[in-house]
């Protein structure tokens, strides 16, 4: 009896929590279809009749930012990096666990190690080793984060290549496979659970991350976050309001649609990280 | 393999010279001199804001690992029961931390200065709403991913476990303290691991949202390491000395805390 009684309490409290959740973001996408000069003096009030400007701060906002080619940036920065950190990372894991030497080990460690350190420790260090090697651009800065990465993902595909019996290797080299051949025939396509978590998790960092493609790429090559940053701090005083919710909606809306189409994926992925991690 | 290749360059090397450069004052680092212990000194004395950022992280840290993981068990526990559109909510909830960090400091900075314009001021008028506003945020982005990791601990919970508690008379109230929680101590070992570490670390939500105001109170330690790198010439040394203890601190309270709730968990 009890459990009926309660439910709807519960529903309420689900709903408020709810409401806190979604209505910082809805109050974002209302913002910026109001007119720039009335946001900061109505923050909450509808647009309704004059306030009301379409989708003139999407025009402005986009224009002003350069916000399709910051798109483009982050998407081309975030995709070749995933790509190699999953390819690269499985290939290390597998090597490391399978060939045990002091070499290795020593390395396992270090991956290990990279993982709890903050980015402010070689965050100086690093950004004048990129620019002295010219890696300062996109194409350059894939390769920091395959660095990076590197830790976290390493550990996750060690973890998981562990559990594999090594016999169906065996039978793969015995079939004449060499070790390539055996990697991508054979091994990697078992990993497939673990490169999923892989994968969402680097692109989640890699999407939003801030500091690090400030530091390489600067205002040259803005990715989103950097975009948004900049808009932000070279407007002292005469920020286009309207302009800047149009940008903070546009950032946000394709993650959204992405996360209700992938949620499965992204939970899952993001649980067994949590875990394993 | 260009892995290994791209972490010795990248991650190793710059970890090893930024510790060489944390005991030389530099501002080009070909420019390098060794000045010992000097950098160290410096960070810690009145003017560096050091000691400040470190207090206002380490109380920052408490009030929002407390809060993310109190609340976050809660909607977990609600959203364990057998209610209709549990999925929705999850869903929900879990949203905003896909979200990056600079951009939901500015969906929280349109807010809260939307709230505090009816009393006149903005979050710069006070560290106090810097502090809370950055509670508020943290709490908004975390608390739907720790609630995802306790509904998993809580759906492995053995449930005869909990019947038995009940035959034996115990209250809802003593079978969730005496049977439920302490078989969920994993989960919450998981969860204080990644708020705490979460939270010290904090950069992006913190330049987004006060960007340090008013004055330098509401700086964190990864904010105030930034600026002592960029904002303060012939700096960069004493920058990296604290970003030298700020590491040895991550890593100690992570480690530290890691053992104290293993210790605490128990074997079901």
């Amino acid at each position: 009896m009890n459990k009926v009684t309660n439910k709807p309490l519960w529903y309420i409290l689900l709903s408020i929590a709810a409401l806190f959740f979604l209505l910082p973001i809805g109050i974002i996408l209302i913002n910026s279809f109001k007119s720039r000069f009335i946001i900061m003096s109505e923050p909450f009030s509808l647009p309704t009749g004059e306030s009301f400007v379409g989708l003139t701060n999407y025009l402005a906002g986009i224009e002003a930012s350069g916000f399709f080619k910051a798109f483009g940036i982050s998407l081309f920065v975030t995709a070749v990096s995933v790509a190699l950190i999953i390819v690269c990372s499985a290939m290390t894991a597998w090597y490391i666990t399978r060939r045990k030497t002091a070499f290795t080990k020593i390395l396992y460690f270090a991956f290990v190690f990279s993982m709890i350190v903050p980015f402010q420790m070689v965050m100086y260090t690093l950004t004048y080793v990129a620019v002295k090697i010219n890696f300062a651009n996109p194409l350059g800065i894939v390769f920091i984060y395959l660095g990076f990465g590197a830790g976290l993902s390493v550990f996750m595909f060690s973890g998981f290549i562990k559990g594999i019996p090594r016999e169906i290797e065996e039978a793969a080299t015995i079939d004449g496979c060499n070790s390539l051949q055996t990697f991508f025939s054979v091994v990697f396509p078992i990993l497939k659970p673990t490169t999923v978590t892989v994968a969402i998790l680097n692109a989640m960092w890699i999407w939003n991350d801030y500091l690090l493609p400030y530091l390489i790429l600067g205002s040259k090559y803005k990715t989103i976050p950097v975009a948004v940053q900049l808009t932000m701090q070279g407007a002292y005083g005469s920020v286009d309001w309207g302009g800047f919710m149009a940008m903070l909606t546009l950032s946000v809306v394709p993650i959204i649609l992405l996360y209700i189409f992938l949620q499965r994926y992204i939970i899952e992925g993001v649980l067994s990280g949590a875990v394993k991690g | 393999m260009p892995l290994t290749l791209a972490f010795l360059v990248f991650f190793v090397l710059p970890f090893l010279g930024g510790l060489f450069l944390s005991f030389t004052e530099f501002t080009t680092v070909e420019d390098a001199s060794f000045v010992g212990i000097g950098n160290y000194v410096k960070a810690f004395s009145t003017d560096s804001g050091f000691i400040n950022a470190l207090i206002f992280t380490v109380k920052f840290t408490v009030v929002s690992v407390i809060s993310v993981n109190v609340l976050a068990f809660l909607l977990a526990l609600l959203l364990t029961k057998p209610l209709k559109g549990v999925n929705f909510f999850r869903t929900v909830f879990f949203m905003p931390n896909l979200i990056g960090g600079i951009v939901l400091g500015y969906i929280w900075n349109v807010i809260i200065n939307g709230v505090l314009s009816y009393f006149g001021v903005d979050i710069t008028f006070s560290a106090d709403y810097g502090f809370w506003g950055l509670v508020i945020l943290m709490n908004w982005q975390m608390i739907g991913y720790m609630m995802i990791i306790y509904i998993a601990g809580l759906q492995s919970v053995d449930r005869g476990l909990i019947e038995a508690a009940h035959i034996d008379g115990a209250s809802h109230m003593k079978a969730l303290f005496h049977v439920t929680i302490p078989s969920l101590m994993p989960s919450v070992t998981i969860c204080t691991f990644l708020t705490l570490t979460n939270s010290f670390k904090l950069f992006d939500q913190n330049l987004a949202l006060t960007g340090g105001a008013p004055g330098r109170e509401t700086s964190m330690l990864a904010l105030d390491i930034y600026d002592t790198f960029y904002g303060r010439i012939g700096w960069q040394g004493v920058g990296q000395a604290k970003a030298v203890v700020f590491f040895v601190i991550v890593a100690t309270v992570a480690l530290l805390q890691l053992y104290l709730t293993r210790s605490k968990e128990v074997e079901v």
